[in-house]
């Protein structure tokens, strides 16, 4: 595994390109983009103001940098680089910014959600859609890009727009049946789109493209309800995450509930295995130990070495007392992710915040649990193979794959305080985001790894 | 009545209130100056008590009556027998009486004892009644908590309902003014003619497909619509060439199950007439109606539903059939088992391992008797070497001698290399014999399955059923076939140790596998005969006929084990020891 060198970079601000070849990083007002291989700079624009937001259009010819404060949304062509294009929202002010699939248009949210503009960079024309949700994930593109999903609302009900995104024709107009829709999602097919309420009801909705209910499903009632929704690749399940620290998967066929997966604090199947983060004391000497750095509390020592341990069942887990009188309480299933081959989930839940749990989709059983030394910040998966990558915000960098698990630190002066991470294409390199800086890593290509991995997959 | 017993019986009645004041009677009763009158009265007394008189008989009437002593002394002496037969009967009444009192002390004793236990247990049922009452009330009182308890959950999710729907009221209030802000700020923010909001670009970049952009009309309208429509078709179809496809696959499965089982269940149809219960030939009859028809009919093509009811019945009752036979099967099995652990024929461990200790202890035996051997001819030797003088004059002697020692020595050592060997094969044989007991016994119930499908398989009128040979039977005769073949090659190392001869013997004449276990007894039987008479052998001694001699002793010893071979064994032994003495005579 091979580290570049780190570079700059302001509010974990940094992507790859859709087509794998450019890396587009932020530094405070500027926008660099480099060569994903040779990891020079090709070009390097000025924005008018501190970028918040930056995205790639799907073409991978343009970036877009949203600058919030001033309501503003700066685009950039890579082909071109003379060329340039401002969008000023003026005073309706601007709180988010998207491509349209196909890399034309921009979507822009006013402030207070008044309404989303629609501009084009081919034509002049300009749309105005209405009445947009203000909610966490109201804009749902389908994955060929035909269809866009948009959660309204209008005289107190909740509302799905499904619009064609070539000439931005209402498709469809439906109300569903939500109390507070807060998030929609299309299947990967783009032939459902899921809908759920807000966490005050259990409740997911199932349509079809042409607005048909086709299922509706609630796990319980009175306690707080979904937190988390996840789509399998093969548009086959629907995970559903809740505030009762249970993953629900729901079939394509039946839309019924096939398993449920329990996160309890304790493992006792000897089946499981548990890979269990240990520190092993610095090779430093004594007098080293006299003085621990500054926050050393806060995260593992920087010198110390991790390694992985199979711990023996039964395992306790560490888990976060939650307090229960605050609004959004660390209970419940946060995150939840299936593996590009529909094989693996990898889950956690928030009041065990230090564990990753792997769960095994052929079989409906869990799998691995990973356990760290600090909470988890964000995994994703490989887009190539199952291979999960995990940061916990310390200056290391966790990799699971069905045949192992390895840690490795990131070299480099310093602590290098992984925040956050997206993998490459390829799955052959990542970036390693921290707070003002990124590094690319490289893993090796593993033929006979992958190999093995794959087949185990397979077997599996 | 007599007058004595009348007598009898009167003081019996008085004798208590007599003994009570005999002592002033006499005491009072006679002095000096009325004997007569005393004496008349006693006469008086005893002659109504029915005593004989105590006068003489009178003479006369004036003259005056004696006294007859003798009278006196009898009706004495009559007095203190009935006296003391009463003191007695007294003591004997009032023993009775002692004892009846004890009785009835004892009667009482028990009579309280026994009252008291029923007070006591009065008083427990008392208790119980009122613990049972207590629990009554503890349980009507949680009954109670219980139905407050859901009373209040039912309370608590309405007053949970209608905080929601107050809450839902109260937001739905909020988002109108909301709303309303929100248009008037719309209002506000848009309408004017807000210079700001602009886009400002170099020039118009071409769209990604390369078309222009089409107006929108109802043309594009019905167009979209056409191709949303394709595409959830299109995702339908999908879906239902994956479901045809499974359901393809799964139409194939339960096809060959079935025909699978029609062959391994069709020998059962062979003698139905044989079965008391006709039942199942019905149902195999019915079975094999359906099986002709569907094996005509092609399946595939066949929609799922005109067949499935069809096929699922047939399978179905092949299912039952079979499962009945399996378990019928399973029972004798484990009958079978059962008793296998209580024949004689299968080798216990513990046989084993005493035949392996005596192996051991026989081989312990014979290399001591080498060794000491070896240390007599090296004093032979030394002895020989000591004075020269002496040896030159015995050098031929000797040298024979010398000679002949080197013989047996060499012999001595072939010996030695053969009990190393055969310990070696008979530890290997231990093995084998572990594991062809287990195949003993899957084969065991292999042929009684194969005999218990040949009582229960019948002929069937059909010519077609005849051809459908089971794989039951098929395999059952190859198996048998495969075992007799088998035998010989299982044991390379008898075969190289004893003659083949009697190993094909053997495993002609026993039935299949305990010939391996049998033989192995008579092997080591042999052996330690066969052994120590070699041993005991010098050079001169090994003559063909002494051999033979010892080899008739050794047939009887083994012959006298218990066995049911038993010419067998001695057939056996003897080729084996000739064989095996022929081979030490060849250096």
């Amino acid at each position: 595994m091979n580290f570049s060198e780190v570079f700059k970079l302001s509010s974990l601000l940094c992507k790859f390109s859709p087509d794998g070849k450019y890396l587009a990083s932020c530094v405070q007002y500027r926008l660099v983009v480099r060569d994903v291989n040779t990891l020079q700079i090709l070009q390097l624009y000025t924005c008018l103001d501190q970028i918040q937001h930056i995205e790639w259009s799907a073409d991978s010819l343009f970036i877009l940098c949203a600058m919030y404060k001033r309501g503003l949304v700066q685009v950039w062509s890579l082909e071109q680089p003379e060329w340039h294009c401002k969008i000023d929202e003026g005073s309706a002010g601007l709180v988010a910014s998207c491509w349209s699939p196909d890399g034309r248009h921009i979507l822009n949210t006013t402030e207070f959600h008044l309404r989303i503009t629609v501009w084009s960079l081919c034509t002049k024309s300009v749309s105005y859609i209405k009445y947009p949700k203000a909610c966490l994930q109201g804009i749902a593109f389908t994955r060929d890009g035909r269809y866009m999903a948009l959660a309204e609302r209008r005289d107190c009900k909740d509302y799905v727009s499904i619009f064609v995104c070539s000439d931005w024709q209402l498709l469809r107009h439906f109300d569903t049946d939500t109390q507070d829709l807060t998030g929609i999602e299309w299947a990967p097919n783009g032939c459902v789109l899921a809908v759920w309420d807000s966490c005050l009801e259990y409740k997911i909705l199932l349509y079809s493209l042409d607005g048909r209910l086709l299922s509706a499903y609630s796990a319980y009632e009175w306690s707080l309800g979904i937190k988390s929704v996840a789509w399998s690749p093969s548009s086959q399940f629907l995970a559903v995450g809740s505030y009762d620290g249970k993953v629900r998967i729901l079939n394509h066929v039946t839309w019924k509930m096939i398993t449920e997966f329990g996160h309890p604090a304790t493992i006792n199947n000897p089946k499981i295995v548990v890979y269990k983060e240990a520190e092993k004391s610095p090779q430093l000497g004594l007098g080293c130990l006299s003085f621990p750095p500054p926050g050393a509390g806060a995260g593992p020592l920087p010198s110390s070495e991790s390694k992985y341990e199979i711990a023996s069942v039964p395992v306790s887990l560490q888990t976060l007392k939650p307090v229960t009188d605050r609004a959004n309480p660390k209970i419940g299933i946060g995150m939840l992710a299936f593996s590009p081959d529909s094989y693996f989930l990898a889950t956690r839940n928030d009041n065990i915040p230090n564990a990753v749990w792997v769960w095994d989709i052929q079989k409906l059983r869990l799998f691995a649990v990973l356990e760290q030394l600090s909470p988890v910040r964000t995994f994703q998966w490989d887009p190539q193979q199952p291979r999960l990558a995990i940061c916990t915000g310390g200056s290391r960098l966790y990799l699971w794959s069905p045949a192992g698990c390895m840690s490795v630190q990131v070299p480099g002066e310093g602590d290098f305080a992984v925040l956050s991470l997206c993998w490459h294409l390829s799955g052959d390199s990542m970036a390693l985001l921290s707070k003002d800086h990124v590094c690319l890593c490289f893993l090796e290509t593993e033929a006979s790894v992958s190999t093995a991995c794959r087949q185990l997959g397979g077997h599996t | 009545m007599s007058p004595s017993s009348l007598y009898s019986q009167q003081v019996l009645c008085s004798s208590i209130p007599l003994s009570k004041n005999v002592h002033s009677f006499f005491s009072a009763f006679c002095t000096e100056d009325n004997i007569e009158q005393s004496i008349s009265y006693l006469d008086q007394e005893l002659t109504t008590f029915g005593f004989p008189s105590l006068y003489e008989e009178s003479k006369g009437k004036e003259t005056k009556r004696e006294l007859n002593i003798v009278a006196v002394l009898n009706c004495m002496n009559e007095l203190l027998v009935l006296q003391r037969k009463n003191l007695l009967a007294q003591e004997n009444v009032e023993t009775q009486n002692l004892k009846l009192g004890s009785d009835m002390d004892h009667l009482q004793s028990c009579y309280s004892k026994l009252k008291e236990q029923l007070e006591t247990s009065r008083r427990e049922m008392i208790g119980l009644q009122e613990r049972d009452r207590q629990l009554q009330c503890k349980n009507r009182n949680l009954h109670q908590l219980l139905k407050n308890e859901k009373d209040e959950v039912q309370k608590l999710q309405n007053i949970i309902a209608s905080r929601a729907t107050q809450y839902n009221h109260d937001m739905k209030r909020k988002e109108r003014e909301y709303n309303k802000l929100k248009e008037r700020l719309h209002q506000l923010v848009m309408n004017k003619k807000d210079k700001k909001i602009a886009m400002d670009i170099l020039n118009y970049v071409g769209r990604a497909d390369g078309k222009r952009g089409s107006w929108r009309t109802g043309k594009t309208e019905a167009r979209n619509e056409d191709e949303m429509y394709k595409i959830l078709l299109n995702d339908y179809e999908y879906r239902q060439k994956q479901i045809l496809m499974e359901n393809a696959e799964l139409k194939k499965v339960l096809q060959q199950m079935k025909k699978e089982m029609i062959s391994l269940l069709s020998p059962q149809k062979k003698k139905p007439r044989e079965r008391v219960d006709d039942s199942t030939g019905t149902v195999i009859s019915d079975v094999e109606e359906d099986a002709g028809e569907l094996s005509r009919e092609s399946m595939w093509d066949l929609s799922c539903e005109t067949v499935r009811e069809q096929l699922t019945n047939s399978i179905r009752k092949q299912w039952r059939i079979l499962k009945s036979h399996v378990e019928k099967l399973d029972n004798q099995v484990s009958k079978v088992h059962l008793e296998g652990f209580n024949d004689e024929d299968v080798i216990s461990r513990q046989d084993h391992e005493q035949e392996t200790e005596k192996l051991e202890l026989e081989i312990q035996q014979c290399k001591e008797m080498i060794k000491t051997q070896q240390q007599l001819l090296q004093q032979q030797l030394a002895t020989a070497c000591d004075d020269d003088t002496t040896s030159l004059l015995r050098d031929c002697y000797l040298l024979e001698e010398k000679e002949r020692l080197k013989e047996e020595w060499s012999l001595f050592k072939e010996q030695k290399k053969n009990f190393e060997r055969e310990r070696r094969s008979f530890t290997e044989a231990a093995i084998r014999l572990g594991l062809e007991r287990k195949a003993f016994e899957e084969e065991r119930a292999s042929w009684l399955k194969q005999q218990f499908l040949n009582m229960t398989t019948f002929d069937h009128q059909n010519s077609e059923n005849v051809k459908l040979f089971s794989a039951f039977s098929g395999s059952s005769d190859r198996d048998n076939l495969i075992v007799h073949s088998r035998q010989p090659q299982k044991k390379p190392h008898n075969v190289s140790n004893g003659s083949p001869v009697c190993m094909s013997k053997l495993t002609k004449s026993l039935p299949a596998s305990p010939s391996t276990s049998d033989f192995c007894q008579t092997r080591s039987c042999v052996s330690e005969h066969s052994s120590i008479n070699v041993l005991n052998m010098t050079p001169e001694e090994i003559k063909p006929n002494q051999v033979g001699g010892e080899c008739t002793n050794q047939k009887w010893s083994v012959a006298s084990r218990p066995g049911s071979q038993e010419g067998c064994y001695s057939g056996c032994s003897l080729t084996y020891t000739n064989s095996h003495v022929e081979k030490d005579d060849l250096p």
